[in-house]
């Protein structure tokens, strides 16, 4: 791992961009990193485009800015690709993950990018077998530790199922529904 | 009434007054203009007087009306104004 | 060694109350404050805490229902943030004057107007005259260790305590920190035993008499006097804090400062911004250093100006203005600190981050190549500059 990985995620309100940041944050301190993981706030409406952070490094993080030059973007709703400048300062090595049918190299020319790794996968269909609605947000973290290697996917499951005890005490079948989905997005992320 | 004032460093903290019942070490009776003068014999110990008297200058013995106490009052007439106009046992005169 | 985990800044303000478990917490909620009261009501009604809880209809009312409590005896805390604490302003003094050891978790953001809803410090300044003691935290980890820290400063100084955060940046940040366990924080803080109660019934005594002209300016002058002891205090506190939770605090931070020729001055998130920058510096040769003020007040100049008076160029960032035409409150009063000293520094002021602007990496480097700039010409060409702001 880099000294220091940046995340931006790029979503809608409601959609769970900033939960799964916090996740995301939570399992990698899971594995001994330092993190950070930040949403950006502004007026909070639903269907908003949003952005959540994160940082993680194996040495402490002091920085408090925002975001400038993330190494991986995480895209939750693929309508954002029209609208919203995804790949803005993604370093020449970066990883682009969006939430789409499609394959990554029909993504790459819509946003027009050159170089870097485009990775999809379809999380919102996942999301709708597995969990029964349309919340990308636990899905689109398989991907990402597939496709970054930054955390083990066994202590992810563990520590995805321990915090969604607490939120979802009175809906069981929820917890199940989230451990699938992101167990089939590890599997079922495209790269080129 | 002469008290040394005190040097800050012999203060309670935070303007605090470290004892119960000071307030009887301060006699409000020098602020008094007009003075109520209590009549034993008009009066019916009906207490209103003592129930309305905002300083508690009103001496009471055995639920009967002693009089009044002067270190305390401060003239503002309460009691003579809320004495029942039938009885009329309290009179304000001028303070000398 | 306690126990790791991630949380938000707020979430460690709460986890600290928690752990505190205090009497009582008056609270009224303010974004983005609100989440800590929030999760203590959750703590109380889990029952994991013994504090009466009283959800109070103004901040005003949260205040004025602490200093009830503080008065009787009890330990007491609250929370808020931006207009909350403004609307607290006036039992702000009446808290500090009585001498109650009241400790606010307080969330800095900008006041209106404009309406935003972002940090900057501009809140908790215009409280540094109301006679509390306030400590600013870079993390999520200084937040929480200077809460309960804050509890054992307050009762020792018999001062109020409020302990900051940067809204957002930090209490809606998750970061990695050690949590201290229940049993050691119990024992840190130990029982509250306050000097004077209005419900002991065997020594009864009078808070809140009014005093004339004979004897208001005796007591200011003790509560003057606190203030300056105060200090001693939170090295004694900070002491033993790091003695058994060896983690270290000071009245300031010093990063990379010894041998620095050129400085600069920051309260809050944004030291940990310039630390990268310090490094980066440093790795190129530069002379750089932070000094990140914790406790702002007491003001510890004396200190300051001991550590600063051999750094010839100095950059003070203030996260607000004081609208004076003088910049901030930092700059102020750093530069008055260092006046006496024959050949003193340069100093400048850089106002930055103001509702909640974000201060990036090439801000911070552009303040230490002003500093440079300086050194080179000797000329200064902007005392108060403003850092970030469009032209």
């Amino acid at each position: 791992m880099k000294e220091l990985v940046e995340i931006r995620w790029h979503g809608r309100g409601g959609q769970g961009a900033k939960t799964a940041a916090l996740l995301f944050a939570d399992a990698a301190l899971g594995e001994g990193k330092y993190v950070q993981a930040f949403p950006e706030y502004g007026p909070e409406r639903m269907g908003a485009p949003v952005q959540s952070f994160n940082r993680l490094s194996d040495r402490p993080i002091t920085l408090h800015c925002g975001v400038e030059e993330p190494s991986v973007v995480v895209v939750l709703d693929e309508t954002l690709l029209e609208i919203v400048d995804v790949v803005r300062g993604l370093v020449e090595d970066g990883i682009l993950l969006v939430n789409t049918s499609e394959i990554p190299q029909a993504i790459r020319r819509k946003v027009r990018l050159e170089g870097r790794k485009v990775f999809t996968v379809d999380a919102s269909t996942i999301s709708r077998e597995t969990i029964g609605q349309d919340i990308p947000n636990t899905p689109m973290l398989g991907a990402l530790i597939k496709v970054t290697g930054f955390i083990n996917l066994e202590r992810m499951l563990d520590d995805t199922r321990r915090r969604l005890e607490k939120k979802f005490k009175s809906k069981p079948e929820l917890i199940d529904g989230n451990i699938n989905a992101i167990k089939r997005a590890y599997q079922e992320v495209k790269g080129e | 009434m002469s008290l040394k004032t005190k040097g800050w460093r012999e203060l309670p903290i935070g303007g605090l007054i470290l004892e119960g019942g000071t307030s009887e070490m301060y006699k409000t009776g020098g602020w008094r203009s007009l003075k109520p003068i209590w009549s034993e014999e008009k009066c019916t110990h009906c207490l209103t007087c003592w129930i309305y008297c905002p300083d508690s200058a009103i001496l009471l013995s055995d639920e009967k009306v002693q009089g009044i106490n002067y270190d305390y009052c401060k003239g503002c007439g309460i009691c003579a104004k809320e004495c029942p106009t039938k009885v009329k046992a309290i009179e304000m005169v001028e303070e000398r | 060694m306690g126990k790791i985990s991630a949380k938000t800044g707020n979430e460690a303000m709460a986890e600290a109350m928690r752990q505190i478990n205090p009497d009582v917490v008056a609270a009224y909620p303010i974004t983005p404050a609100t989440e800590i009261v929030q999760i203590f009501a959750g703590f109380k009604s889990d029952g994991l805490v013994d504090t009466e809880f009283i959800a109070t209809e103004s901040e005003h009312s949260a205040l004025s229902a602490c200093i009830g409590s503080a008065a009787s005896g009890a330990r007491t805390m609250t929370a808020t943030a931006s207009q909350g604490l403004v609307l607290m302003q006036e039992m702000l003094y009446i808290a500090s004057g009585l001498r109650l050891p009241i400790v606010i978790a307080e969330v800095n953001r900008a006041l209106s107007s404009p309406i935003n809803i972002h940090c900057d410090h501009s809140d908790t300044m215009g409280a540094r005259d109301s006679g509390w003691i306030q400590i600013y935290s870079e993390n999520a980890q200084e937040a929480y260790d200077n809460l309960i820290q804050a509890v054992r400063i307050a009762e020792s100084a018999l001062l109020p305590v409020m302990v900051t955060i940067d809204g957002f940046i930090i209490s809606h940040g998750m970061e990695r920190i050690e949590i201290i366990p229940d049993e050691e924080v119990k024992g840190f803080i130990g029982e509250y035993r306050p000097r004077y109660t209005l419900l002991d019934e065997e020594r009864s005594i009078t808070m809140g008499a009014i005093d004339f002209t004979d004897y208001f300016f005796e007591h200011k002058r003790q509560q003057i006097e606190a203030m300056k002891e105060a200090k001693e205090k939170i090295i004694e506190v900070s002491k033993e804090f790091n003695s058994r939770f060896k983690r270290d605090y000071g009245l300031f931070e010093c990063y990379r400062l010894e041998d620095a020729r050129y400085a600069l001055v920051v309260l809050g998130s944004t030291g940990g911004t310039v630390k990268v920058v310090v490094d980066e510096l440093r790795e190129d040769g530069v002379k750089a250093g932070l000094l990140k003020v914790r406790v702002f007040r007491p003001f510890p100049w004396q200190e300051i100006k001991d550590t600063l008076a051999y750094i010839p160029f100095i950059a003070v960032m203030d996260r607000s203005d004081g609208l004076s035409s003088l910049g901030g409150p930092v700059f102020q009063e750093i530069r008055s600190a260092l006046y006496d000293i024959d050949s003193r520094p340069k100093v400048i002021n850089y106002i930055y981050g103001l509702g909640g602007r974000d201060t990036k990496l090439h801000h911070i480097k552009q303040v230490f190549q002003d500093l440079q700039g300086i050194d080179r010409t000797g000329r200064i060409d902007g005392l108060i500059n403003y850092l970030g702001v469009r032209e």
